[in-house]
């Protein structure tokens, strides 16, 4: 569904196509080409030197320590690391220094890789390249863009800063699996330590590529590349809306341009930026300044046995212990608590209790701390029958916020085995059958109270007291 | 001519004489100070006079020699740079309008080293804008002149710093050598030039025109004394990624070895057609002088060379139009105000530049266009190739090679502004060094019919300034008496 075109796609006879384009920044202590530092925020025009600001006689020399983070990113994105070599794309803009950016063109550092999204599917990835960023400009007047403005004023302290530009192929058929592929390479990102992932600071800038075809077509359809696109929110309206706009030009007989289209997300659709035929020549050729990077085998196995275990990773590893699905480990590997879990099952708990805890009870950071034994006692009162899910989750709360074993906590309160355990564990079906309602639910939409209240009547056949399932389902909230 | 030309003492004896305390680095540089006052007026060596800098600096010296301390090999020598090279606090305009009045916030690697050397820096020489051109005509501001015949041009780009070592204003200066930048000027001024391998010294505070042919290195009166700066000024330098890592040569030890059993070629390409007579005869001389004192010289065919200047003329102008597009009025340097951004930048550039710059960012946008990338600059990169690979059969055969420098001694301002390929010509000897990233250097041999100077080149292997010097040293003493 798109906010403006208002047509539905008929998935039936269409097909979306995305390739996306990453612009991640790395977390290197300085610029890719000089000492300055790189940092977010900071007074204006504070974080430059000589060659952030292109002036004459300065030369750019490469920061190893952004090399060794494209490494890292290579590896993990199951890409070939080779022996790369940078250019200058060049262009008269103020925010670019030199007038000319430097970037790898046709030897890029990392190529040819995937990356494996939490529901099993494989995205490729075409390269990774290292490149500098520009400084931002601000146009003061008219319409906030630069031909109509006033003045402009340029904010040079992120010209120069490292970017890893991550090209994936156009493997991916659906907004949400967009969303998913952005998620899942963020994740890649902050795990190797090679980039924060804010998007709301730009650490993190998506262009996408959007094509139809009728279902079953083997040819891509003609691309639109969308820009400014600043949220995962953002990036699955402006698709949608893309793909309709280009199956409405379709479907009157039009072709669809090949064109680069600005999203305005105020408005909820693009707008044509530029046509193919007015794009920029960049006069693109090898930087004489710089030589080529041949990071050698040695350096590329030593940062390989120092790489972390990667999220993907992760998931098989959790499925494999906990005999859960695959994709109902993404969650609790995002929270970073799957070492918790793991560390509990070993310890004897019940894998599925265990999952659904870390899934519905528990968030990341203080209770990625959680005693993994006291964890797995916890789990075993419950699945012993001492404790119902309700206490479980208050005692679970607790142990996270005192550090006290689920015995005191639980002797403390009095807690003793009640028996609803039956009507608990109906409970516990219908939130895994109706997973949007209960998360509407659990983000205060009352509404669906009476949608619950009512399975769990229908379950019973009417046996249950409706104060009881009231309570137990407001319990969970 | 100018009445006394050379007849000074080398920087050898400078920093000899200061060292030991005879004389002190201020009197040297008021000596300096005051020919530059009485004759620069006539020739336009210099931009800029650095007198309280130089003085500052010259003080600094003499009082770390009364401190018993040892200012360093180029003690108390007045040294002018080229006005492409940053010095810090101190205008650096490259000759050009759209950087008058453009101070750097910090001193090129090779301002750092003379000063670590003793030296004294006195002041910015004139040159060709954005060292584009072969007779320094093409400054905004003002040519220089040729110390020995003021009607003549000086050679370029590097124009002001060979003018200043030859009126004696210096005894040394440093130019940078794209195509044969300071070799050319060099052999018309009747000075030593020396063009090291690319990577020797450090490009890092030197205003680019071609990144990749771009080298810095020394005027001097003497072989001995261009070794003694560029030994100061050569080697590894972090801030410039091109920059060798290995020890640069040590060249004194071998400054008198003598050619005895060194195989030299003369190169065929270079004494044909375009050559003049008299020029080719100099250095059929400089060869048979080089035979006399011990060496073995054929003549040797690199084919290749043929196509230097073509290939140049399309790489230099390509790194030339992206090094040069910082020049927007943004940032810094002159700014001509328009209503749009876009404007600014057009008039910017319109009036900043001058006709020869504009006509290689021209040349050089279109050969890196797309659709003429393969044909202009891809394929000026394969020559490029070719002339490396037949230098590298030749240097099989031969330890160094000879050729004159320039096609001709010093022409009247004015001759050639008319025609560039006319001008263009004058580096054809030159170029294919600079393509082949080797090191090369001209010494003075005798004159032309017209009595101006002569120079010849002699040409080496990649880090081969050892021998490169030791037969310069060779041709230097056996150059014909009262030469120039």
């Amino acid at each position: 569904m798109s906010d403006a075109s208002g047509s539905t796609i008929d998935l039936e006879k269409w097909e979306i196509v995305v390739g996306l384009e990453v612009h991640a920044e790395l977390s290197t202590r300085t610029k890719l080409f000089s000492s300055a530092i790189n940092q977010f925020g900071g007074e204006p025009n504070t974080n430059i030197d000589p060659l952030t600001l292109g002036l004459p006689g300065s030369l750019p020399v490469l920061n190893e320590q952004a090399v060794e983070l494209a490494i890292r990113v290579g590896l993990a994105l199951n890409c070939a690391v080779r022996p790369s070599e940078f250019s200058r794309k060049n262009y008269f803009y103020p925010d670019l220094p030199k007038d000319y950016q430097i970037s790898q063109f046709d030897r890029p550092i990392d190529a040819e890789g995937h990356l494996e999204l939490p529901d099993g599917s494989v995205i490729g990835v075409e390269r990774a390249h290292l490149e500098e960023d520009t400084g931002k400009s601000t146009h003061v007047g008219g319409g906030g863009r630069i031909h109509d403005a006033g003045h402009s004023t340029i904010d040079y302290n992120r010209a120069g800063v490292p970017l890893l530009e991550i090209v994936g192929k156009p493997d991916i058929r659906s907004a949400d699996q967009a969303k998913a592929y952005v998620s899942e390479l963020r994740a890649i990102l902050i795990a190797v330590g090679a980039s924060d992932g804010k998007m709301e600071e730009g650490s993190m800038r998506v262009d996408c590529n959007v094509s139809v075809r009728a279902r079953g077509a083997s040819e891509l359809g003609t691309r639109c590349e969308v820009k400014n696109v600043n949220s995962l929110r953002s990036l699955g309206r402006a698709i949608e809306y893309e793909a309709a706009r280009q199956v409405d030009l379709i479907s009157a007989g039009e072709d669809v341009q090949q064109q680069t289209r600005h999203w305005n997300e105020d408005e909820g659709r693009t707008h044509k930026l530029r046509s193919k035929e007015e794009a920029d020549d960049y006069r693109f050729f090898p930087d004489p300044d710089l030589v080529e990077v041949d990071p050698g085998e040695e350096w590329i196995d030593r940062v390989r046995a120092a790489m972390p275990v990667l999220p993907a990773a992760r998931r098989h590893r959790l499925a494999e212990a906990s005999g859960v699905d695959l994709a109902k480990t993404a969650i609790v590997v995002e929270r970073g608590l799957d070492e918790l879990c793991l560390a509990a099952i070993r310890a004897g708990a019940d894998p599925v209790r265990t999952l659904t805890h870390a899934e519905h009870n528990l968030s990341g950071g203080r209770s990625s701390n959680l005693d993994p034994d006291g964890f797995a006692s916890l789990v075993g009162m419950e699945t012993g029958g001492e404790l119902t899910a309700t206490q479980a989750k208050q005692v679970l709360a607790e142990m996270v916020s005192s550090g006290d074993s689920p015995a005191d906590i639980a002797q403390a309160r009095g807690f003793e085995a009640m028996d609803n355990s039956e009507l608990e564990g109906i409970v516990d079906e219908l939130v895994a059958a109706n997973p949007d309602e209960w998360q509407r639910f659990i983000e205060g939409d009352s509404k669906v109270m009476g949608f619950f209240v009512g399975q769990v009547m229908k379950a019973t056949r009417g046996q249950a007291d409706g104060k009881v399932v009231t309570k137990l389902l407001n319990s969970r909230r | 001519m100018t009445s006394n030309p050379g007849a000074h003492l080398t920087a050898i004896d400078i920093a000899a004489s200061v060292r030991s305390g005879e004389r002190t680095a201020g009197d040297v540089l008021e000596e300096h100070l005051e020919r530059i006052a009485s004759s620069d007026a006539e020739i336009h060596a210099f931009n800029h006079v650095m007198v309280d800098e130089a003085r500052h600096c010259a003080q600094a010296v003499d009082t770390a020699v009364k401190a018993g301390e040892d200012p360093g090999p180029l003690a108390g020598v007045p040294v002018a740079l080229k006005d492409n090279m940053c010095t810090r606090a101190v205008p650096t305009t490259c000759s050009s309008r759209i950087l008058q009045g453009w101070k750097p916030p910090y001193d090129a690697t090779v301002v750092q080293r003379l000063g670590m050397a003793g030296a004294v820096v006195i002041g910015k020489t004139n040159m060709d804008e954005f060292a584009m051109g072969s007779s320094t005509e093409n400054s905004a501001f003002g040519p220089t002149r040729n110390p020995w015949d003021t009607s003549c041009v000086p050679g370029g780009s590097s124009g002001g710093s060979a003018a200043a070592v030859a009126a004696g204003f210096v005894p040394i200066s440093l130019g940078s050598d794209t195509g044969g930048s300071i070799r050319q000027p060099a052999a018309l001024c009747g000075v030593v030039g020396v063009k090291p391998t690319y990577g020797a010294v450090s490009r890092f505070g030197l205003i680019a025109f071609a990144s990749s042919l771009d080298q810095i290195g020394p005027f001097a009166n003497t072989v001995a004394d261009a070794a003694l700066v560029l030994e100061a000024i050569a080697g590894h330098d972090p801030a410039d990624s091109t920059s060798i890592r290995e020890p640069f040569a040590e060249l004194f030890p071998h400054l008198d070895d003598g050619v005895s059993g060194t195989r030299i070629g003369l190169i065929t390409e270079m004494m044909g057609e375009g050559i003049d007579a008299d020029v080719a005869a100099r250095t059929r001389e400089a060869a048979d002088a080089l035979e006399a004192a011990g060496a073995t010289v054929q003549e040797v065919s690199i084919p290749a060379v043929n196509y230097g200047l073509s290939a140049y003329y399309l790489v230099a102008p390509a790194e030339a139009s992206s090094n040069l597009a910082r020049y927007d009025g943004v940032r810094y340097g002159n700014r001509v105000e328009g209503n749009t951004t876009d404007e600014m930048m057009f008039a910017t550039r319109t009036e900043g530049f001058g006709d020869e710059v504009k006509r290689r960012i021209m040349l050089g946008a279109y050969a890196l266009s797309a659709g003429y990338y393969d044909a202009f600059y891809g394929k000026a990169l394969k020559v490029r190739t070719l002339i490396r690979a037949d230098f590298q059969v030749a240097y099989e055969k031969f330890d160094v090679l000879l050729s004159p420098t320039s096609p001709s001694t010093a022409f009247p301002l004015g001759d050639k502004t008319a025609d560039p390929m006319a001008m263009y010509l004058n580096d054809v000897c030159t170029i294919p060094t600079n393509l082949a990233g080797h090191p090369a250097i001209s010494v003075p041999f005798g004159t032309g019919d017209d009595g101006l100077s002569i120079g010849v080149q002699v040409l080496a292997p990649p880090q081969g300034e050892q021998q490169m010097f030791t037969a310069a040293a060779v041709l230097e003493s056996a150059a014909p008496g009262g030469a120039r």
